[in-house]
């Protein structure tokens, strides 16, 4: 159920942020200064903003910000955390210590702190964000990697494996891999709901994309100038928002509820 | 694992963050001196600056110069303000930290009761609404909730300030500040220790001490409280823990929608300013921070269950 509902709302986002990408029912780089601030109508079925663009454009234009951030950004800590991890599980000794205690300090520099280094050094922009939630998520799924492979590499299995000739490399590739894959994408729903809120409060604060791509969170920022007299401008984002953590926190739910519950608590191991 | 050496692990923590920091702010911009002056500087006006900040010595001995101010609260001077990046903190911490504080206690005073309340009412309504309610409260944008807040609180009804901080001289107006910012900040947290408190609860009332307190007469409330809740908490010490840097980041970005004068709003100016040394002060700060608060919760989750305790005889661990 929540399987469904989550991926549903997923595919939905996804196929939302897709169809911005070639056509939104306005152009979100005009400023139509006479349609500013207009009310909910057929034209405009959630209003217009401050430079009268149309709301339902510029939410399906954040939706690729939002979206492609926060994907990029777990591709990051997936395709270098999860491997370093399983190097750390396969080599063990001082690789394996140094590794982790390396992923205990990048854990300590909140997204927010790392994208304000970058910005102090390179100015902002969504590269910097993305970077910055995604080197965040290395030690994630190195630790979690690590954890996992751990306990497969004491399984039966894997010595009848080295028994039978294969190196380490083989074994880890071919027996580890498969096992903890899906711990790793259960934790990569997770980490996606934490990103799109990331990407979120880091557009809010002028961190993340810059004019005039459009964003969910610097919407949710420009809102706040016109509270007074347009406050329906901050409701829209908000729930934007908010909607698209719930449907990937749902469909990480439903993913972890379908993992073989030898391998489920494998994160806190 | 001794205290010893889980206490030699967090110096090195430190030690490796702190120069993971000095690297970034010193050496990846290439030259202090250009980013402070500008593009245009006249070349002798930077080889002064480079001489009067240090920068013509060698990297290892500016980050060993620098970690022994750090030591004895140093942390160098403003480029902007002209004063000590200390006293800039100090004064902006007199916010973050309450506020900090402020959130950590309204997010257990909320998640502890809903918790433990949902895990004994499993799968009643009770339980349904709290596990929905928890699963708003860590999709809503903080950001978002403290808007909601500020329109509802300041603009529709006018009975709290739409953001600023009026000092603590004002005593119950200071705290009336923070108020709205701490509720923002907390809710998210809460919502997430919920779903942790209740799944602890819920596994250790499978355990058999759990049957046996029940077995001995106590009721199904006092067995939760006096024995389930207990031994749940290593793991909710640890996520509060875990969760600190969330919190750090969040306030960050909750000063700047309530407008406080705390750390977040000194960093985003000193960014926009391009004063490397307040960056770097703060950043250090708040990292800092993060790994000591992440440390003393592990800490405190290991003297909290007698289990996890590797140095106890083994006659006693059995008991």
């Amino acid at each position: 159920m929540r399987l469904v509902l989550g991926a549903g709302g997923l595919g939905l986002f996804v196929a939302i942020a897709v169809t911005a990408l070639f056509w939104t029912p306005f152009a979100v780089d005009t400023i139509t200064i006479t349609d500013r601030f207009a009310a909910l109508s057929w034209t405009h079925p959630l209003g217009t903003d401050q430079y009268g663009r149309d709301i339902v454009s510029m939410l399906m234009a954040g939706a690729v910000t939002s979206l492609s951030v926060a994907a990029a950004a777990v591709v990051i800590g997936v395709g270098v955390g999860a491997p370093l991890g399983l190097l750390a599980a396969a080599s063990g000794g001082v690789f394996e210590a140094v590794l982790m205690r390396l992923s205990d300090v990048v854990f300590a520099f909140p997204a927010l702190i790392t994208a304000v280094i970058l910005t102090a050094l390179w100015g902002p922009g969504a590269i910097n964000a993305t970077v910055a939630i995604g080197v965040f998520n290395i030690p994630v799924f190195a630790r979690l990697t690590a954890a996992g492979a751990r306990k497969v590499l004491a399984l039966d299995f894997v010595d009848a494996a080295r028994l039978s000739g294969k190196s380490s490399a083989r074994i880890a590739v071919e027996h580890v891999a498969p096992n903890v894959a899906p711990i790793v994408i259960t934790q990569a729903a997770t980490q996606f709901a934490i990103a799109i809120l990331a990407e979120a409060g880091l557009s809010y604060v002028g961190l993340g994309a810059q004019p005039p791509v459009v964003s969910w969170g610097r919407m949710l920022a420009e809102s706040q100038t016109f509270m007074a007299i347009a406050p329906q401008l901050a409701v829209w984002p908000g729930i934007a928002i908010a909607l698209a953590v719930m449907a990937v926190t749902s469909l990480g739910e439903g993913l972890r509820a379908g993992i073989d519950p030898r391998l489920q608590r494998m994160g806190e191991g | 694992m001794t205290a010893l050496s889980r206490l030699f692990q967090l110096v090195v923590t430190l030690l490796a963050a702190s120069f993971l920091i000095f690297f970034a702010m010193q050496v990846l911009p290439g030259d202090p001196a250009d980013v402070l002056l500008g593009q245009n500087a006249d070349p002798e006006a930077v080889a002064a600056l480079r001489a009067e900040l240090g920068l013509d010595r060698a990297i290892p001995i500016r980050f060993v110069d620098w970690l022994g101010g750090v030591l004895t609260g140093d942390l160098g001077v403003s480029a902007t303000y002209d004063v000590p990046v200390a006293h800039l903190i100090a004064e902006r911490a007199v916010v973050s930290l309450p506020l900090a504080a402020l959130a950590v206690g309204l997010a257990i005073v909320i998640a502890l009761p809903a918790g433990v309340g949902a895990a004994i009412a499993r799968g009643r309504p009770v339980d349904r609404v709290v596990v929905a309610g928890a699963l708003v409260g860590l999709s809503v944008p903080n950001v978002w909730l403290g808007l909601i807040l500020i329109f509802v609180f300041a603009v529709a009804l006018g009975v709290a300030p739409a953001g600023g901080f009026p000092g603590w001289d004002q005593g119950f107006g200071a705290f009336g500040a923070l108020l709205m910012p701490a509720v923002a900040l907390a809710a998210p947290q809460a919502a997430i220790l919920t779903r942790l408190v209740r799944a602890a609860v819920l596994e250790a009332l499978d355990e058999d001490y759990v049957t046996l307190a029940r077995a001995k007469g106590r009721s199904r409330r006092a067995a939760v409280w006096r024995h389930a809740l207990p031994n749940a908490l290593p793991p909710i010490l640890t996520l509060i823990g875990l969760q600190f840097g969330f919190l750090v980041a969040g306030g960050v970005i909750i000063e700047t929608v309530f407008s406080l004068p705390g750390l977040g709003r000194l960093l985003f100016q000193a960014v926009a300013q391009r004063d490397l040394m307040v960056v770097q002060g703060v950043v250090l700060v708040l990292v800092s921070m993060v790994v000591i608060v992440n440390a003393a919760m592990d800490g405190l989750a290991l003297l909290s269950d007698p289990r996890q305790r590797a140095d106890r005889p083994k006659a006693a661990r059995a008991s």
